[in-house]
């Protein structure tokens, strides 16, 4: 069995929290995203910006993981966004049309920045 | 002196008859020893008996003390003096025996000598008994003899029992091969069958139709033995019924399975592909119920005649698609069985389809010759002693020439015999991976290697990535349930089409032909109606440019196609936003 690592680092700036995927989006991160997103909702904040710079892979299994934090983001009145995504990830966000729930941004920068 | 004659002793000092042998014997049964008195009147010789015992059988426990105390006993038993809590010596005396010698070989009570009182007034006397024993000790090893040879012969006649129903089975399917093969003018057909040891309910046919062609049909039956062999027979007598009325191979398929779905035990089905020739024209019609493809070598290599419907016997109302192409001059066709392609080594590994494709491409004299090549490879795969699994079918047809063969020229057929070379495929990488979960990872990696520098551009691989890791995933977890010894095999193709990709588990029937993928609903999803879950198809089926899922068997295979870019747009593709 081959398994994977995922990490995922909480920081927090300004009202929005980051959670910073290192890893791969599979059933097996659903510990280390759950965790993760617990701890980030402690501060309550506004909007949560998922960070997938470091992630190599998603799956069908990572696609139900982060429609099931969506889905519970947007029951707490959090917004959701997502940065550091491949082309070929966004479009897969945009064919599952999560991308409608889902602000997409190239970097954490342009996420953060203007708005 | 005591002499001993059949069936009796007889005492001359008394000039008595005793009943001696065989008036009990002991066979070992499920529910113990089993003491049978026979008549004691048997044959010719009559015995003069008191009391007259009628056949009786009584059973002995194994438990009864009756059983130790005889075995320890050391010659006759006096039955009447006999003091033991033993439901077996009451039946033996209320049957009237006083007297038992036990019958001991090799310190197992084999059987037993029981006898009735003495005609005399007497009782027995010690000589009596001595002649007892020495009677027991000479009848118990031949007795034991005489078991032995009788277990052999029920073995024996067990094993001719199951060797007569090979037989029956081997004689009910050649009965139905085909006497002589057809004569048509242009082609010449070549056929070989070889039944597995236990025959495997294989079967060939070809039908002359009214209207001048002949309808050819290969087919295996699931199962082995007589069952399949009946199967078959009544498969044959519908296709040979039903083929001359209907003229059409899809049409003759979706009756015959009407027909069989009523008759045919559970668990049975057909695999049958049938195809109408015209020798006139070289036009050939075909239909298939999910038998082994068939391989046309062509000039432009090996095409596979593929063409979609389930197993006869299935399920009724079924269609069949039905194709056609046309025979050129050069051109020979393959039709087989699994037999050969699912043939193993002692490695456990498998002859393989890639292999009959490669081999139907390669050079033969005739047909013969092409049959020749396919044993002589299987026997250099398989090994010597390999004892054959299944029964093994081929049968060739090649076109010598069309006897209405169009002038020199553009021959009018040319664009559908390049339609043809589409579907010929050249086999880039096969592998396995066990079905563990990750698993995913090594197939869609090692796919992206191979098709590196296929033509597909970054973005095609990316997405190609997604689908075999998709695809391999539901075969690990659906198809395979995860069993780790169970692989999931991978075979990367160039087509004409594109890139090929089959992913293959062991999961049986799913969803077979064109899958009706359903977009998951988002906004269900986050609104907490649906499952978070349920991405793998509908991805796979976004990522490629063709998915197709068919079913041989237990062999569930999902087949992925990737067009090059600029050979087709794909549809909906656009820049990220």
């Amino acid at each position: 069995m081959l398994s994977s690592t995922c990490e995922v680092e909480v920081q927090e700036v300004s009202g929005t929290a980051v959670l910073v995927v290192k890893g791969d989006v599979d059933r097996e991160a659903e510990a280390a995203v759950s965790s993760a997103y617990e701890q980030a909702v402690g501060s309550d904040p506004r909007r949560v910006i998922l960070d997938f710079a470091l992630t190599e892979y998603i799956n069908s299994s990572g696609i139900a993981l982060i429609v099931s934090v969506l889905a519970r983001a947007r029951a707490e009145g959090r917004s959701v966004a997502a940065v550091g995504l491949s082309d070929h990830y966004r479009e897969i966000f945009e064919i599952t049309r999560l991308s409608d729930f889902i602000e997409l941004y190239a970097d954490l920068a342009t996420a953060v920045g203007p708005a | 002196m005591v002499s001993i004659t059949e069936g009796r002793s007889t005492d001359p000092e008394t000039d008595q008859t005793v009943p001696a042998s065989p008036p009990g014997q002991a066979v070992e049964s499920r529910r113990g020893l089993r003491l049978r008195r026979r008549k004691e009147a048997q044959g010719d010789t009559e015995v003069v008996s008191a009391p007259p015992a009628p056949s009786q059988e009584f059973a002995v426990s194994p438990n009864d003390p009756l059983v130790a105390y005889f075995q320890g006993a050391t010659g006759a038993v006096d039955i009447t003096a006999l003091e033991l809590e033993s439901p077996a010596l009451d039946e033996m005396r209320e049957a009237g025996v006083v007297m038992a010698v036990p019958l001991v070989a090799s310190g197992e009570l084999i059987g037993l000598l029981s006898l009735g009182p003495r005609l005399s007034e007497r009782g027995y006397s010690t000589d009596d008994r001595q002649l007892l024993d020495s009677l027991a000790s000479h009848a118990a090893p031949a007795m034991r003899v005489g078991q032995l040879v009788q277990e052999q012969e029920d073995e024996a006649r067990r094993r001719e029992r199951m060797e007569q129903e090979l037989v029956v089975a081997q004689l009910i399917q050649q009965q139905f091969l085909p006497k002589t093969l057809p004569e048509l003018a242009g082609f010449q057909v070549t056929a070989f069958y070889r039944p597995a040891r236990q025959v495997g309910g294989d079967f060939y046919d070809f039908i002359e139709l009214p209207d001048g062609r002949v309808m050819m049909v290969v087919g295996d039956v699931t199962d082995k033995g007589v069952p399949a062999a009946l199967v078959m027979a009544s498969t044959h007598a519908l296709l040979r019924s039903t083929a001359p009325r209907l003229l059409s191979p899809g049409d003759t398929l979706a009756q015959v399975n009407n027909l069989l779905c009523g008759d045919i035990p559970a668990q049975m089905f057909v695999t049958c592909m049938a195809l109408v020739l015209d020798a006139a024209t070289g036009s050939l019609e075909y239909a298939n119920a999910g038998h082994d493809v068939p391989y046309l070598r062509t000039d432009a290599g090996v095409v596979e005649l593929r063409a979609t419907g389930m197993p006869l016997g299935l399920m009724p109302g079924m269609v069949y698609e039905e194709r056609s192409t046309v025979l050129r001059p050069g051109e020979r066709l393959l039709l087989h069985s699994d037999g050969l392609a699912e043939a193993h080594n002692p490695q456990r590994e498998m002859f393989g389809f890639p292999r009959v494709s490669e081999l139907a491409g390669r050079d033969a004299e005739d047909g013969q010759g092409m049959i020749d090549l396919c044993l002589s490879e299987l026997d250099r795969f398989s090994g010597p002693n390999h004892e054959q699994e299944d029964d093994i079918t081929l049968v060739v047809l090649e076109c010598r020439q069309r006897s209405a063969w169009a002038a020199p020229g553009p021959d009018p057929l040319d664009a559908e015999t390049a339609a043809m070379a589409a579907v010929v495929e050249e086999l880039l990488d096969e592998f396995e991976v066990a079905s563990e979960e990750g698993n995913e990872r090594l197939a869609f990696k090692r796919v992206a290697g191979v098709v590196a520098d296929s033509g597909l551009s970054p973005d095609q691989i990316e997405r190609l990535k997604t689908a075999v890791a998709e695809a391999t995933m539901n075969a690990i977890e659906h198809g395979n349930a995860n069993l780790g010894e169970v692989p999931v095999e991978v075979r990367v193709l160039r087509s004409a089409d594109g890139i090929v990709v089959t992913i293959t588990d062991q999961g049986g029937e799913h969803d077979t032909g064109e899958v009706e993928v359903e977009t998951p609903d988002l906004v269900e999803k986050l609104e907490g109606r649906q499952r978070p879950r349920g991405w793998g198809l509908f991805l796979i089926e976004k990522m490629v440019d063709a998915m197709q899922v068919t079913t041989e068997g237990r062999r569930h295979t999902v087949r992925l196609t990737v067009r090059p870019a600029g050979a087709a747009e794909r549809q909906g593709e656009g820049d990220a936003q």
